[in-house]
């Protein structure tokens, strides 16, 4: 019987261990950094930003949401105004001090400036157009 | 609110030799645009050459600037701008 038990035990350690390696949200018991670094992995384009792309409440959050959405494919916003711990969080993670933040395939891009000279660089298109599967 | 000269001097402490140029965007001494051009520049990043700037700021981007516009270029990059 204690045999049994053991060999029961073992494949159970293993799934445990796969969760742990995957950044866990708020909601899991992880801290924001863990969520937001969850965040980032599980959206090829994502975007912090001060309201949503459909009412932005700062001019540069509505610059960078308009050029991401000038391109056609999906993304997804973050509004950062409606949770003050990720508005802190977001500045510790990519150690940058302000808002718009932009990040695809898991790469912190930069912030609305940026965003605007790869936009019209046209390295902005390449960089979406890699993690659209194009 | 920040006088423009402070940002100035901020950057340039930083990165030595740099031409700094602020400009107060809405007149009310809290959003700027900074055009900076350094030889510190070269071979870096908009990510890294940005954030030496907001690296000189750190103090500062925490509530006196609310919003910093910036444009960094090296001294051959402005020149080629014409």
């Amino acid at each position: 019987m204690s045999d049994q038990k053991k060999s029961i035990s073992l494949p159970l350690a293993n799934p445990e261990k796969s969760v742990e390696a995957q950044p866990r949200t708020r909601d899991e018991g992880g801290d924001v950094l863990s969520e937001i670094a969850r965040e980032v992995a599980e959206n090829p384009v994502l975007l912090y930003m001060k309201g949503l792309p459909q009412q932005p409440m700062c001019g540069f959050s509505a610059r960078a949401a308009a050029i991401l959405a000038s391109y056609g494919k999906p993304f997804h916003a973050v509004d950062i105004l409606v949770d003050p711990d990720k508005r802190q969080g977001i500045k510790e993670f990519s150690s940058w001090p302000t808002i718009p933040q932009v990040y695809i395939g898991g790469e912190f891009v930069g912030g609305s400036d940026i965003l605007m000279q790869l936009h019209e660089s046209g390295e902005l298109g390449k960089l979406i157009a890699s993690v659209s599967g194009e | 609110m920040i006088e423009a000269s402070i940002i100035v001097e901020r950057i340039e402490a930083a990165l030595p030799g740099a031409r700094v140029q602020v400009q107060d965007l809405t007149g009310t001494m809290d959003h700027y645009k900074a055009v900076v051009i350094s030889e510190h520049f070269a071979g870096k990043s908009l990510v890294a050459r940005h954030r030496a700037i907001y690296q000189a700021l750190a103090e500062e981007m925490k509530g006196p600037i609310h919003a910093l516009t910036l444009e960094v270029f090296t001294p051959e990059e402005w020149d080629a701008q014409g």
